[in-house]
């Protein structure tokens, strides 16, 4: 079974924040969180293991 | 308002009862309570399977309004078994493409039988009162089944033998009548239910809606279309199908701060319609009724003598044709273990297979339900933000259009769960598992053209894929009546020909494969080669007799 990567994978950390903060510019708080609705479904398909998906969630949803 | 099929609702004559002046109470070995489309479709299968039935029902006519409407390919097949499904067929509105809008903007749209070499489609549209209707008659020319319309049940009693005594209020006074067995197909309200105290739990949304029947000519395609946030209806969603006679189903959602009493009212629904069909439009309103979202369930459907079918056991929310489908696929589920019962072919223990098989299956038609109804109405900001984002990806990404939810319409449900089944011991790439329903494919039989299906049901069947009499086990099982298919030669008695091989290919089956079926057409086992010893023991296993059901 799959395990989510939880280890460094990013090839470009800091640049991908910051493209993923300019992303939101110039959006109202409505519009922010639709574009992370959008973000989130599309990553959540390309990974695809439920397995992966649930740890996912239950991490994100004890911080 | 102009209620044209109101007035041609079929109405069925009330005779007094004879037991209204018999002193002793009579005993029969089956009675069904309610004549709707499942009481009905079950009258019909014990007829079929050769067994007389006393049917009481509290009204002589059929619905009012269109309500159940969508009749899925399973359930036509369960039609064709008990010879009505043609007559279904005929007047209902063919349909397998769904078409699904987004305010002003189709997303996608989808089919739902892409493959051809099936002899029946995916849906039909025919409103509740025809089926009531055509199943009536059906029933009439079965034989077998007594009508008593009219006839309210007002008292259920169990007794110490284990019958159920009914207590049973006519126009012209109240008689008692025993019974071996009751199916209570008496609705979501079913009083059976309420006089025996039994359970109803589950979840009742806020959320209502309107539904109406149109009648207009209009050029709308026969396919089902649903609007998320149209136009014309801000902020909610809307159904609409199309039935036969020029009537059209709309489902309007309310908001939840609605007031249903005064939505229903035609000088409310009139400029609804007015607005989604445009001014030029000439409608005629036939019927309108408000709906709550209920997803609600008996804990076990069969108590003693007494089975639940339908709505009276479960009830589900809208948007997936789960309701009425569900409520036939209980019956056929019941009526061939109850008759093997009956007939002294099995034990009584046979029959808790009902709940193992039926609960399942309602708790996938109640999970689908639920979750449709939780996108249809979203709840909380974060629920409307991943419906939006899902409906706008839709649009363009095919991944997307699998989140969007506007109804999961109804599949058969397949018996996983069952002592029933004996699971695969060989490996299968295709064709129904264990618990499934057979699958249809185009045939040649003895009597030219046809298809698979019509060859089974009714009775236990082994299934045999033998192209050379080198492949086959036919003979050597005694207890079981052996169809054959082969991909070359003539059509014979028992004996089909699959002359392109779809019936192979669909089955996932080698020279040498065979399937065990049920009467309900569900696998009961298959193999890749057999023996006839290990089909005796599987048809041993799916009537209860190889000792799985002592434990239970």
């Amino acid at each position: 079974m799959a395990n989510l990567t939880t280890e460094p994978n990013l090839t470009d950390a800091d640049g991908f924040y910051e493209r993923l903060i300019s992303a939101h510019a110039g959006l109202d708080a409505a519009a922010s969180r639709r574009l992370n609705a959008r973000l989130i479904l599309l990553l959540a398909n390309h990974i695809g293991d439920a397995a992966v998906l649930d740890e996912a969630l239950r991490i994100a949803r004890s911080e | 308002m102009a209620n044209k099929a109101a007035a041609e609702r079929s109405r069925y004559a009330y005779a007094p009862p004879p037991d209204l002046a018999n002193a002793a109470i009579r005993r029969v070995p089956v009675v069904i309570v309610g004549a709707g489309p499942v009481g009905l479709t079950a009258a019909a299968e014990f007829a079929v399977l050769g067994h007389h039935t006393l049917l009481l029902d509290e009204d002589d006519t059929v619905s009012v309004g269109s309500r159940a409407i969508c009749w899925s390919k399973r359930t036509l097949e369960i039609f064709d078994r008990i010879g009505v499904a043609e007559r279904m067929v005929a007047k209902g509105v063919v349909w397998s493409r769904g078409r699904l809008f987004h305010r002003d903007r189709e997303v996608y749209s989808f089919d739902l039988l892409p493959e051809p070499g099936h002899r029946r489609p995916a849906f039909i549209n025919l409103q509740q009162y025809y089926v009531e209707q055509y199943l009536v008659d059906r029933v009439a020319e079965l034989g077998r089944t007594e009508i008593r319309w009219r006839n309210r049940v007002t008292g259920i009693e169990v007794l110490a033998g284990g019958d159920a005594r009914l207590t049973v209020e006519t126009p012209d006074g109240v008689y008692r009548i025993d019974a071996g067995y009751v199916l209570a197909a008496d609705g979501v309200r079913s009083p059976i239910r309420r006089l025996m105290g039994l359970d109803f739990t589950g979840k009742v949304f806020e959320d209502r809606f309107l539904i109406a029947d149109v009648v207009m000519k209009a050029d709308f395609p026969s396919e089902r279309w649903f609007w998320f946030e149209p136009p014309f209806h801000s902020g909610q969603s809307v159904l609409l199908h199309r039935q036969p006679d020029d009537v059209f189903r709309i489902d309007f959602q309310l908001a939840p701060e609605a007031d249903p009493e005064v939505e229903r009212r035609p000088e409310n629904v009139i400029p609804r319609l007015r607005q989604m069909l445009g001014p030029a439009a000439e409608f005629e309103l036939e019927w309108v009724s408000v709906y709550s979202f209920t997803c609600r369930r008996m804990q076990r459907f069969r108590h003693g003598p007494v089975c639940f079918v339908g709505d009276s056991a479960h009830v589900v929310s809208p948007f997936g044709a789960r309701g009425g489908n569900g409520g036939i696929q209980d019956v056929d589920a019941l009526c061939w273990k109850l008759a093997l019962v009956l007939d002294g072919a099995a034990l009584p223990g046979l029959l808790d297979s009902y709940d193992a098989e039926r609960i399942p299956a309602a708790d996938e038609n109640l999970l689908n339900s639920t979750r449709a109804t939780d996108f249809m109405t979203p709840k909380t900001e974060v629920s409307v933000d991943f419906r939006e984002a899902a409906l706008q990806l839709a649009a363009t990404l095919p991944f997307a259009r699998r989140l969007v939810n506007s109804g999961r319409l109804s599949l058969p449900h397949v018996y996983r769960a069952t002592p029933l089944t004996t699971p695969d011991r060989d490996v299968w790439d295709a064709g129904p598992e264990p618990g499934a329903p057979a699958v249809d494919a185009p045939v040649a039989t003895a009597a030219g053209r046809g298809w698979l299906l019509s060859c089974l049901g009714g009775r236990f069947v082994l299934l045999q894929f033998a192209d050379t009499p080198r492949d086959s086990v036919a003979g050597l099982v005694p207890t079981v009546e052996v169809v054959t298919v082969a991909r070359d030669g003539e059509p014979g008695p028992g004996r089909l020909i699959d002359p392109d091989g779809t019936a192979f290919r669909r089955w996932g089956a080698d020279a040498g494969s065979a399937y065990l079926m049920r009467p309900d057409q569900h696998v009961a086992a298959r193999w890749h080669a057999v023996t006839p010893a290990e089909v005796t023991a599987a048809l041993d296993r799916a009537v209860g007799r190889a000792g799985v059901w002592a434990a239970a």
